[in-house]
């Protein structure tokens, strides 16, 4: 059975055709559409959330965002423009705190847990349906309209040109951030440049994976790829790579599967993470022996 | 000749509160200077002051004959024990090059590209490190990854290097290694260096000039004008004595640092 059961095609061996076929369905388009430029968003900006250590704080970000959705949902008004508003508030209040205020794990935990506190009031004040609450926690790609593709795509466009522009000036304050400020970058400049744009990311990942998975998308790609390469720009592109694959690999099998998208995504990019570290640590220990002899 | 750096009574410190004060001391163009003193004496801060991230409390600063500006491209830095992540994987080669591109806006490709990769690489051999070009800074040694900060330093072609401890956490062999190589490169590229150590013997043979800051205050002179039982005792405020092995190195005893060995 597929999920909706109604779609008549079922899985055939030659993968073109079972494509052709889900493309069909304008719901699977745009859910192909807007997973794939949230894939490449998250998997890019995921790859500097990595170096700069703050896979915490962006996940922290997403619960902000939590409540800003419910509170959007709870007006009426599309949980996008929530999301957007409350990511953006907690990301510029960690940039102005500094960046060591974005690693200080105990205070991020508890405006964590307030804003979740609050994302459920919203919910419970909200008498529509339960799965709104549910589709934010853990994404609901296959739901999304054509309105909120193109707001992705206005997003991904902001995000890509801004990371184009400061690739270099991102990556220096990332890995050295006492020398970059000693020659003259703004150190304030970029934390709010890329809190803001962990915040667009996470606003529109969590239209896929949902704010309790953000991870699947934002962190584990990028850091797969920092097993994988010591090079900045092959890392990114790996993380692209590991994050659009994912995001097929979970939206095609859910065609078949009545399972959840975001059940897949992170399936597969965990799968793909215990692989690479079992490799490693076996390349590792088949590298350690002949000199242990 | 123009000095490279003249300080007139000059103090530093923090929320108007002093670390030290009425400093004043020049260094010329192509000297070796090492700067000493117990932790959280300032030197640092000397350094904070030298690249314009933080303004004297009062006094006069001039470096290359102007006062100190953030991001003046003649001077390059490396701070203090740099925390290199085991999960943060980046090739040595990129980290040097972040030297000359860091600052600069969108992507490098084509002919920048292969030239920032040249003179990378051209560097690298400088600081003994062409075999480290490839490896990731993470999995590399603390006097491995001390040549790599130094050569990413030296890349962007700067007049004077402040070394912020460089010889911190390591053994006496790669310290003395470190010290040759730095003078052999700022003879040879005609720079200057101010370089923070705890220890003045690895220093000994290559400086020409000590900056010596202790109890607030600051004193500067040859090594033979500084290190001496009457200069630290007056420096410290407390009965120093200098003693000399066989060997020619120096032993200071009586400061915190010496008493806290015991």
């Amino acid at each position: 059975m597929n999920r909706l059961g109604l779609l008549s095609s079922s899985f055939s061996l030659n993968l073109w055709s079972d494509l052709h076929s889900m493309w069909q369905y304008a719901f699977m388009q745009h859910a192909f559409e807007a997973g794939s430029i949230v894939a490449i968003v998250a998997g890019m900006v995921g790859y500097f959330v990595v170096i700069r250590r703050l896979s915490f704080a962006a996940h922290a970000l997403s619960h902000a965002g939590f409540a800003g959705a419910a509170g959007a949902v709870l007006m009426n008004l599309n949980p996008l423009f929530g999301l957007l508003i409350f990511t953006g508030g907690g990301g510029l209040a960690m940039a102005a705190l500094g960046k060591k205020a974005a690693s200080r794990d105990v205070q991020i935990g508890n405006v964590l847990a307030f804003m979740l506190g609050l994302g459920v009031l919203f919910i419970s004040l909200y008498k529509g349906y339960a799965t709104e609450a549910y589709s934010l926690l853990f994404g609901e790609i296959l739901g999304i309209s054509s309105g909120n593709v193109t707001l992705t795509w206005i997003a991904a466009l902001v995000i890509i040109c801004a990371v184009a522009l400061l690739y270099r000036r991102l990556l220096f304050t990332s890995l050295d951030e006492d020398v970059a400020e000693a020659r003259g970058i703004s150190m304030l400049g970029m934390n709010i440049i890329f809190m803001l744009l962990i915040s667009l990311a996470v606003s529109i990942a969590v239209q896929v994976v949902g704010v309790l998975l953000i991870f699947a998308l934002l962190v584990t790609p990028a850091s797969i790829a920092q097993r994988l390469t010591k090079h900045p720009l092959q890392g990114i592109g790996l993380s692209i790579t590991v994050a659009l694959v994912a995001t097929w690999i979970g939206l095609f099998t859910s065609y078949y599967v009545p399972y959840p998208v975001s059940f897949f995504i992170v399936s597969v990019v965990f799968i793909a993470y215990l692989i690479v570290r079992l490799v490693q640590f076996l390349q590792h220990t088949g590298k350690a022996q002949p000199a242990s002899d | 000749m123009i000095e490279l750096v003249k300080a007139e009574r000059l103090s530093a410190g923090y929320n108007s509160k002093a670390i030290w004060h009425d400093a004043s001391f020049s260094i010329k163009p192509g000297e070796f200077v090492g700067l000493l003193g117990a932790n959280g004496a300032g030197k640092t801060t000397l350094f904070r002051l030298l690249l314009g991230l933080e303004k004297p409390l009062s006094g006069s600063l001039e470096i290359f004959g102007e006062a100190p500006r953030r991001g003046n491209p003649k001077i390059s830095y490396i701070p203090q024990r740099r925390i290199i992540d085991s999960e943060t994987r980046i090739q040595a080669l990129e980290y040097v090059r972040l030297g000359t591109f860091g600052n600069k806006w969108g992507f490098s490709f084509g002919k920048n590209a292969v030239q920032e990769r040249k003179a990378a690489l051209e560097i690298l051999k400088l600081v003994d490190a062409s075999d480290l070009a490839y490896r990731s800074l993470s999995e590399l040694s603390g006097g491995e990854q001390q040549r790599i900060f130094l050569a990413q330093a030296l890349v962007g072609k700067p007049d004077l290097l402040l070394l912020d401890e460089p010889l911190a956490n390591l053994d006496i062999r790669r310290e003395i290694q470190l010290v040759s190589i730095i003078d052999r490169i700022a003879r040879s590229e005609k720079l200057s260096v101010i370089l923070i150590a705890h220890d003045i013997n690895p220093l000994l043979p290559v400086v020409d000039r000590i900056i010596y800051i202790a109890n607030g205050k600051v004193a500067a002179g040859t090594p033979s004008e500084i290190v001496t039982n009457q200069k630290l005792s007056e420096l410290y405020d407390a009965p120093i004595e200098v003693l000399r092995d066989s060997r020619g190195r120096l032993a200071v005893l009586g400061t915190e640092e010496a008493m806290h060995h015991e």
